[in-house]
């Protein structure tokens, strides 16, 4: 069954809605509510049968790329927080796109500031299979 | 002491289920009653022998199990149960308990993807640390699909007769999902479609059948020795394997004999076809295109078919008049992956290189799969060489 990467923006994506701030400005209890509705949407998707994994990442990180023959490899950063960042994901094996959209607009439901609606953009990825079914057309 | 053969386990917990479901217990029932008694044989065979029948031990061990479930069920619940599903005595087995089995976990309020775990748990006698690994997720994932699905079914008895259509869907899911992973589903998907042969009558299984056949017997093929996809017209004929082809043929040619065709058998066809080649060149390219006239006629409501049709018009009546047609259909086919694919091949031959090459790399950025992206990139990357 199709795979699908969730990518949560966080602040980023095509139309920025309605401005968090950084979570750490947020009030404690805020913070908290988001957290568990994180906790809670991978605890439906293993009920569901539909879990295969999720991650937060660290907002920041750093560059690096092969500096060349006989060069040591060339770092850059780390950079302060971008404006655009990946806070992390889900990775489901779902029936269906339409299901994949469906728990894309439920993570971005999930509560923000003052326990109003992230509205964040989640950038629905399908993972390539391996091998087609058939080669004939 | 030898561990338990797994094989003589996967043989024979599907047809214990089927007993205790035919006998009247719940689905869900049934099966947790036959994995304890699998547990249970796993622990005493090995040191006290196999038994001389073994199914007859199971189902024994498998129905006290679930007796003892349902009584300690009731007295938690403080109420009589009606009778106790006390079973209806009655033989050990009956040859139809398998496929009533398939009927059961192929049932319609059951999502694809559930329908194909249950199956393959319960019918196929995969464990489900196997399923999980086919379908490349977690174990508990899997874990948690079947035992959902099972809930679903909940107490579902054999009331009435299955929908043999909804069977043959999950069968070819399986056959389809058989290629991406690590476990042998196609060998699965085939060994089950010969089971449900063996007690249904109808043409349409012996088309999915013979469509398998047909297919998987270009299996060895396919794939040259760095995993690359290879096209049909570029395939070593010579792998092919004639054996699996004679028998795909033959059942498929008793299948169309008795005059009530379906859209298996048109495909098993069209795949026939393909096989009866020795080159690509000697393909029947028009009786192909024959078949995809009749594919349309039973499933109008499939572009991908009109799709895989415009393939075959441009080897009967040139690129051309394919372009056209695709064009006429492209609307219904908007954002299927196939689409551009189908079209740069067709532009190629038609001799327009650089719109080829355009169209390859918008074929290769959406693909569904790695090989086909590979392949599609290849096919782009060869056209803007020049």
């Amino acid at each position: 069954m199709p795979k699908y990467l969730l990518l949560k923006h966080y602040n980023g994506g095509p139309a920025p809605i309605g401005n968090h701030g950084p979570m750490t400005g947020w009030a404690p209890e805020d913070v908290t509510a988001h957290l568990d509705a994180q906790r809670r949407i991978g605890d439906e998707l293993r009920a569901s049968g539909e879990f295969i994994d999720a991650q937060a990442l660290a907002p920041t990180g750093s560059y690096v790329r092969f500096g060349g023959p006989d060069a040591a490899p060339v770092t850059d950063g780390p950079f302060p927080e971008a404006k655009e960042l990946i806070a992390g994901w889900y990775l489901v094996d779902v029936d269906s796109e339409a299901r994949a959209l469906e728990i894309a607009a439920h993570v971005s439901s999930a509560p923000g500031r003052g326990g109003r609606p992230l509205y964040e953009w989640i950038e629905v990825r399908p993972v390539l299979e391996d091998v087609p079914a058939t080669d004939q057309a | 002491m030898s561990p338990l053969d797994p094989l003589l386990v996967r043989d024979l917990a599907p047809r214990a289920l089927g007993v205790l479901v035919r006998r009247g217990c719940g689905f869900a029932a049934a099966e947790d009653a036959v994995q304890e008694a699998v547990i249970e044989a796993s622990v005493r065979w090995p040191g006290d022998g196999v038994p001389r029948d073994p199914l007859a031990w199971l189902v024994t061990v498998a129905h006290r199990r679930h007796l003892d479930a349902v009584r300690s069920d009731a007295a938690r619940h403080r109420r009589e149960r009606a009778a106790l599903d006390e079973p209806v005595p009655g033989p050990t087995e009956q040859a139809d308990d398998t496929l009533q089995l398939l009927f059961l976990c192929c049932h319609p309020s059951l999502s694809p993807s559930s329908a194909v775990a249950l199956t393959l748990r319960a019918v196929g006698g995969l464990t489900t640390r196997e399923i999980a690994e086919a379908f490349l997720v977690p174990e508990a994932t899997m874990a948690q699909r079947i035992s959902r699905a099972k809930r679903t079914l909940g107490d579902a008895r054999f009331d009435r007769p299955g929908d043999p259509a909804a069977v043959l869907r999950v069968l070819y899911l399986v056959f389809t999902a058989g290629y991406a992973g690590r476990v042998d589903l196609v060998a699965e998907a085939i060994r089950l479609t010969r089971q449900l042969r063996t007690g249904v009558r109808d043409p349409e299984v012996d088309g999915l059948l013979a469509l398998m056949l047909l297919h998987h017997a270009r299996a060895a093929a396919r794939l040259n020795r760095h995993g690359d996809l290879v096209p049909l017209d570029r395939q070593d004929r010579s792998r092919w394997d004639t054996a699996e082809i004679a028998e795909g043929v033959a059942v498929l040619q008793a299948a169309l004999a008795r005059g009530r065709h379906g859209e298996y058998q048109v495909q098993a066809a069209i795949a026939a076809l393909h096989d009866d080649a020795a080159t690509a060149a000697e393909t029947d390219w028009p009786q192909i295109l024959a078949w995809y006239d009749e594919l349309i006629a039973l499933r109008p409501d499939n572009p991908v078919v009109a799709l895989n049709r415009a393939v075959a018009v441009g080897e009967v009546d040139g690129p051309l008049v394919a372009l056209r047609e695709l064009d006429a259909v492209a609307g219904r086919l908007r954002g299927h992956h196939r689409l551009a694919a189908v079209r740069a091949h067709l532009t190629e031959r038609a001799g327009d290189r650089v719109a080829a090459a355009r169209l390859y790399a918008q074929a290769a950025a959406g693909a569904t799969t790695v090989a086909e992206r590979d392949h599609l990139t290849r096919q782009a990357a060869r056209l803007g060489q020049d």
